[in-house]
């Protein structure tokens, strides 16, 4: 039985009716992952012999006749810059090589206290910074369903990984796009909930105010699912919020009658490559005859998001990123004549062309003299299109919009081009500026690559924005996530 | 040289004596085994979020109502960046241009006269780590005990135009952290740190250009850093020269301080606001109960013992220094019985002498305000001699008993029965013939030594009132 093809949900069902074992499960997974990952390359550390030994405890506890958690013995790869106590957390950088943290994030406490199973460490742009999963000092990682594409990103391990059936779900995290793009490139479904709905301890931070932790998965259940295990108040991370416990999975509904989707125009104007903006239009029209009500709404702000995403993050980021200076973990250069000597040389040798690139724009927005121009201005610029989706949404439910404007590139095709990378942002940064939730589901293939529909929903609005994306899964008959390898 | 003024600045840093570190749940202790008092949030962990100690706040705000200041009750925490190996982060958590408090004074008594100090802000932020170097170890090692240890840092203005003002100044700051209870106040641990900016102009003119001296770390070389500097300014411009604007460094061992960096080497440190922790927002009313619950502070104080209890100025001034001492002051007054005066004599007398001696606090002995009270009674009352006094207060000291229990076994009690007296006093008197012969011939202080050895064959029990005046008596007749 091919059990790494099913869902959490079928597995969770199957489970306790003993069709299977969680260490049957696991086994699937690894012979999977050793069939393909050698094509994919997602991950960077296998947790093989821990996750069957978490196997065989979730099997005994069943066996035992304990009450587990949905989720206990389902695979999950965890993207490699959040914290995992003794697991490598490398955020795929030469500076954290060899870095194991003391601690886990809290959605590793929840992932570890609901018995789920570990499979690894999964391959990410450098300090989630980029699209492509390129800038990984380690590794390539391949979209499974074009191997000479790239896979997005930066959440790029994520996305492949549960894409090729080498996890059953992941966890990613997204500032500017980072789980939605890769999800929309692999044909998988990703959200990047609500800013403050899901603890950001023990993420390796890129951009504070921006940064959010969330699932990806090959159903909108599974998504919902996992969503419902690691949201919620953390007293360790003062901007979350305390949301309750909600279960997502149990609250979905397909019933699409009477849902208002927004389609903002600036989101289909130039640069989405028509094939894209036909296959979203095409979903759309889809919901539409199931009886949602589709009306076109404007967000004029919409062309400085990027420009203030770029200052905002790169700002946070230089500063986030300074404690990299050799003093006490990670990387230091190995010859230094002083102090200052040792910083130069550790953060020009540990980091790559792309975080370096930002370290330089942030720590020049933030310079004196120029903090009113950049940052401030940025800042100003965040509370105006906050305002804008709230008026938004006041009319409508949800907004609709492509997740990225092409379909995955070639690797290499856009490396030697930060403003196009940057640019191919446009759809996805925006939400982090407003700090809504936004999720990506796959909606048809262009040149059989797999196109991504964005949906957005209002803060803590994560129940309405589900149902609308299971409501367009049941129209389809499900999404066809697992891609033939070759 | 006398035509020039000094203009003074001073920025205080105490560390605020919470429970807990500002940012995470490490315990706030000093001393301890290096890098025992950590966790990722501290240590600067990739990943680690600080979430803020509300006590820091609260500390804080007392300190701003005791200060006089504007309550910001709405406001932000940013990052200073800067690298540094003490600070894990590369960046300091502290207020920038919204501190939480704002444009207070301070009145200070110099010379007897009352000098206001304009307070410029007082803003909470997080103290670094501190550098070990070891011979044993070629370079530096880093303890992070003391990171996140939460400070706030008090801005003067600058209205201090001499060492002893500023002295006057840093003592009452010092004073009325130990009154507020939020500071341990301990200069030799480092839990009040100063930087001193000084500059000097001819008066009539307008103000010099300033220095900055780091690496103060205690008051009198606060005082020394100050006349060094002003001295060293003045001698500049009386060559011709300029003063230019610098950060210095104060070598107190040599009495001397050095250029740290010149204004063109001024640090950006890009401060922004602190992405990870939300804005601060503390009731109205809550402010409102912080400065209801401000105990009397320190000038009140030395003004209500002067006022009140006729005490000298400077004699208010030695107990209220002292909080403990203030506080005995205060209870024995309570407990009654006694007059001021008693108690503040055996306060800077006996008491203090025993505190400076031992190192030791009243509370680390059985000594009470009940019990000294009652004391300082029987001694006024006339029931014990001063002398029979210290014997009890020694006692008191050392065990836990009542001073009338111990009057009593010791058979302290004063005999003032004057029958028993005139005999005594008839008794040395033919003893010491040629004493009295003295006396007899103008040699009045006999009169002295014949008191004393009624006194000693009574073996400290005799009213030394009564007693003198029956020598007296029986000399003239």
């Amino acid at each position: 039985m091919e059990l790494y093809k099913k869902s959490a949900a079928e597995l969770s069902d199957m489970l306790r009716k003993k069709e299977c074992s969680a260490v049957e499960i696991a086994q699937s997974v690894f012979s999977r992952i050793e069939e393909v990952e050698n094509k994919v390359d997602s991950y960077l550390t296998l947790c093989k012999n821990e996750a069957l030994e978490k196997a065989k405890l979730v099997d005994k506890a069943f066996a035992d006749g304990k009450e587990l958690h949905p989720l206990a013995g389902i695979p999950i790869g965890i993207k490699d810059n959040i914290s995992t106590k003794g697991i490598k957390t490398t955020c795929a950088s030469k500076m954290l090589e060899n870095y194991v943290p003391p601690f886990n994030a809290t959605v590793v406490e929840k992932i570890n206290s609901a018995d789920m199973v570990i499979t690894g460490k999964l391959n990410m742009d450098e300090f989630a910074m980029g699209s492509s999963t390129e800038n990984s000092y380690f590794k390539l990682t391949k979209n499974p369903h074009d191997l000479e594409r790239v896979p997005g990103g930066s959440s790029g391990g994520s996305a492949a990984a549960v894409a090729a059936g080498e996890a059953i779900v992941s966890l990613g995290s997204d500032t500017g796009g980072s789980i939605r793009q890769p999800s929309a490139f692999c044909g998988v479904v990703g959200l990047k909930p609500t800013y403050g709905s899901v603890s950001r301890y023990g993420l390796v931070a890129f951009a504070s105010s921006l940064d959010q932790i969330g699932p990806l998965g090959r159903t909108v259940k599974d998504v919902a699912m996992l969503q419902s295990l690691i949201c919620g108040y953390d007293r360790m991370d003062a901007t979350s919020k305390e949301i309750g416990s909600p279960d997502f999975a149990k609250e979905l509904k397909s019933n699409l009658s009477g849902l208002k989707i927004g389609i903002p125009k600036e989101y289909f104007g130039d640069g989405i490559d028509s094939g894209v903006k036909q296959s979203v239009m095409n979903a759309i029209k889809e919901m539409e005859k199931a009886g949602a009500a589709v009306k076109e709404i404007s967000l004029p702000s919409t062309s400085y998001a990027l420009n203030s995403y770029y200052i905002i993050s790169s700002a946070e980021a230089s500063s986030n990123l300074a404690r990299f200076d050799g003093v006490k973990y990670g990387y230091r250069t190995p010859e230094y004549e002083n102090l200052i000597d040792m910083y130069e040389k550790t953060r020009s040798e540990g980091f790559g062309d792309e975080v370096k690139r930002r370290i330089m724009l942030g720590t020049f927005v933030l310079s004196s003299g120029y903090y009113d121009a950049y940052y401030k201005k940025a800042k100003l610029l965040q509370k105006k299109i906050s305002g804008e989706f709230s008026a938004a949404f006041e009319n409508v439910d949800i907004i609709a919009t492509p997740t990225v404007p092409s379909t995955a590139f070639k690797i290499g095709e856009n490396i030697g081009d930060p403003i196009k990378m940057y640019t191919a942002d446009i759809c996805t940064v925006t939400i982090n500026i407003a700090g809504l939730p936004a999720i990506s589901v796959p909606c048809g293939f262009e040149n059989n690559l797999p196109v991504g529909m964005q949906l957005i929903g209002n803060k803590f609005e994560e129940q309405t924005l589900l149902n609308a994306a299971f409501g367009y899964e049941q129209l389809v008959g499900g999404f066809k996530c697992l891609p033939e390898i070759v | 040289m006398n035509d020039y003024e000094v203009v003074i600045g001073l920025e205080v840093h105490a560390e605020l004596n919470t429970e807990s570190k500002i940012y995470c749940d490490c315990k706030n202790a000093f001393g301890l085994e290096v890098n025992t008092q950590v966790c990722p949030v501290c240590m600067g962990m990739p990943g680690a979020l600080p979430t803020l100690n509300e006590k820091v706040v609260e500390y804080a705000i007392k300190m701003g109502h005791a200060l006089n200041c504007k309550i910001n009750n709405v406001c932000k925490q940013d990052r200073k960046n800067y690298f540094y190996p003490d600070l894990p982060k590369a960046y300091q958590i502290s207020q920038s241009d919204v501190p939480l408090c704002q444009n207070g004074y301070l009145d200070v008594m110099i010379d007897g006269k009352i000098k206001r100090i304009g307070i410029t802000r007082i803003h909470i932020e997080e103290d670094a780590g501190k550098l070990l170097h070891d011979d044993a170890f070629a370079g530096s090692l880093v303890d992070l005990n003391r990171c996140g240890v939460p400070l706030i840092e008090i801005v003067s203005e600058p209205d201090m135009r001499s060492s002893a003002e500023a002295k006057a100044y840093l003592d009452t700051i010092k004073s009325i952290l130990q009154y507020l209870d939020i500071s341990d106040c301990k200069m030799q641990e480092g839990s009040i740190r100063c930087d001193v900016n000084v500059s000097v102009h001819k008066k009539g003119e307008p103000f010099g250009t300033r220095c900055e001296m780091k690496n103060v770390n205690s008051f009198s070389a606060a005082v020394r850093a100050i006349d060094y500097e002003a001295k060293r300014q003045i001698e500049l411009l009386e060559a011709g020269g300029t003063v230019e604007q610098e950060t210095r460094r104060w070598d107190d061992a040599k009495g001397i301080s050095i250029t740290m960096r010149s204004k063109e080497d001024a640090q950006d440190y890009r401060y922004f606001p602190e992405p990870d922790l939300l804005t601060i927002v503390v009731d109205e009313s809550k402010v409102r109960e912080l400065k209801e619950s401000l105990p009397e502070l320190p000038n009140a104080k030395i003004a209500r013992y002067v006022n009140d209890f006729g005490l000298p100025q400077n004699d208010a001034a030695l107990i209220v220094d002292v909080p403990e001492k203030a506080k005995l002051f205060d209870e024995c007054i309570k407990v009654g019985g006694c007059s001021p005066k008693i108690i503040s004599n055996w306060i800077l007398g006996d008491i203090s002498k025993y505190m400076n001696e031992t190192g030791k606090s009243i509370s680390e002995t059985h000594l009470s305000a009940e019990r000294l009270a009652k004391l300082f009674s029987v001694i006024e009352k006339g029931v014990i001699s001063n002398a029979a006094g210290k014997i009890v207060f020694e006692a008191i000291i050392s065990e836990d008993k009542d001073p009338m229990d111990v009057i009593k076994e010791k058979n302290l009690a004063q005999n003032s029965d004057a029958d028993y007296l005139e005999k005594l006093a008839r008794d040395v008197l033919a003893q010491n013939e040629k004493s009295v012969t003295d006396y007899k011939n103008g040699k009045t202080n006999a009169l002295g030594f014949l008191v004393g050895q009624c006194m000693k064959a009574s073996q400290g029990k005799a009213n030394p009132g009564m007693m003198k005046e029956i020598v007296l008596k029986m000399l003239s007749e």
